[in-house]
């Protein structure tokens, strides 16, 4: 029985594929991030005209008023306060050689959140923030940490924090792996995965503010200035890695492996497209 | 007995119904084998396309569950899901190719 369900859902999806694949419109090839950031921030603005661009990277309190007070009333006592302040505390504890994290950044690690992700133009590829953590680790001698844990999450929390209300700045540099780096971030961000044939965007573009199932879903411009969140779903915090591999999941897509070329790329999207938000990691999400 | 119009016809049915049940019930170890090897194979190619499904993974691993038990009908069936899944995620992430650019915001 459960096999024919499985069966009919196939038949099911490739009808839906055929369906969606009919209106292929092309869009123009060469990769245009200035003109394609305007235009996510307009599409964006013009959809939640009462939305003021700083408050979506509040994500689904920005989208009605009772949100937004829930939101006013969770920062009283914020869920992710034991996090931060477990962060703050890896942050400043030294290796075993004797060097800390603060070692490995750009201004001792303090107020750089913004920053990243980058493009590392001598590696030819995207460096996040959680990458460059575990680099750090291992050039000291250290096991990295996973990417899906509280450990990671917990030292995101305290440099987003550090970087509270900085604008994400993050550059494309005259390099045209960089430029392929964006195209592909965008093309994985529109590209329908999963049996239920969603894209992120299906959710977060065309969506937001709706529910599903019990969730309100959150705009994707600004979605990840507020990372990482302590999420009431997960009874616990999650890093950019968890929730790209969790949203993956939640379609039925294999996730890849986190920090896999793709998630880079596809952080190194929505993070530029998000330029000029203010950082207000780390967050708390229904 | 009153002959009904229609009724050798629904015997035939029957019949048909029963006969390929009858081949399904015969399923082996060498059928399993072979479709486990095809899905798994389609979901190889999946895998390459960086788009596998849970439910594919799901249903392969039903497909060695059913046979570890010795129910190769099951087995083969489970295997013939996820076949079919794994076909359907290869037409997805080969129709995405250029599909994924009609909801692009411009």
């Amino acid at each position: 029985m459960r096999s024919t369900i499985q069966f009919a859902s196939a038949v099911l999806a490739l009808a839906a594929l055929a369906f969606n694949a009919m209106p292929a419109a092309v869009a123009t090839e060469t990769p245009d991030p200035v003109a394609d950031a305007r235009a996510f921030k307009k599409y964006f603005t013009e959809k939640f005209p009462k939305v003021k661009l700083e408050d979506f990277v509040n994500g689904p309190y920005s989208m009605n008023e009772d949100m937004h007070r829930q939101w006013e009333e969770k920062e009283q006592f914020p869920p992710y306060d034991f996090s931060l302040e477990a962060g703050k505390e890896m942050f400043a504890k030294p290796f075993k050689n004797g060097k800390t994290y603060a070692d490995c950044f750009a201004n001792q690690g303090i107020g750089i959140r913004q920053n990243y992700p980058y493009f590392d133009e001598k590696e030819g590829k995207v460096v996040t923030l959680e990458l460059a953590l575990n680099r750090c680790r291992e050039a000291n001698g250290e096991a990295p940490l996973s990417y899906v844990k509280d450990e990671m999450a917990a030292l995101t929390a305290y440099m987003a924090f550090t970087s509270r209300g900085k604008p994400f700045d993050i550059k494309i540099p005259n390099d045209p792996r960089a430029l392929e780096a964006f195209q592909n971030g965008k093309r994985y961000f529109y590209t329908r995965r999963g049996q239920l044939n969603f894209s992120c965007a299906s959710c977060h573009v065309q969506n937001p503010g709706e529910r599903i199932r019990a969730e309100i879903l959150a705009p994707a411009l600004g979605i990840l200035n507020a990372m990482p969140i302590y999420r009431s779903e997960w009874g616990g915090m999650g890093t950019i890695s968890r929730r790209f591999t969790t949203c993956n999941s939640q379609i039925r897509g294999v996730p890849l492996e986190p920090q896999a070329d793709e998630y880079r790329d596809l952080e190194y999207y929505l993070s530029y497209v998000s330029n000029g938000l203010p950082i207000s990691g780390p967050g708390a999400r229904p | 007995m009153i002959r009904k119009p229609g009724m050798l016809k629904s015997l035939g049915v029957v019949a048909l119904i029963a006969g390929t049940t009858a081949a399904f019930a015969a399923s082996s170890e060498a059928d399993f084998k072979a479709a486990y090897a095809a899905a798994e194979a389609a979901n190889q190619e999946a895998g390459k396309l960086r788009n596998q499904w849970t439910t594919t993974t799901a249903a392969l691993a039903a497909a060695k569950k059913a046979a570890a038990a010795g129910d190769f009908d099951q087995a083969v069936a489970s295997s013939n899901a996820a076949e079919a899944l794994a076909k359907a995620s290869i037409f997805q992430a080969t129709s995405e190719k250029e599909a994924w650019k009609a909801i692009e915001i411009r």
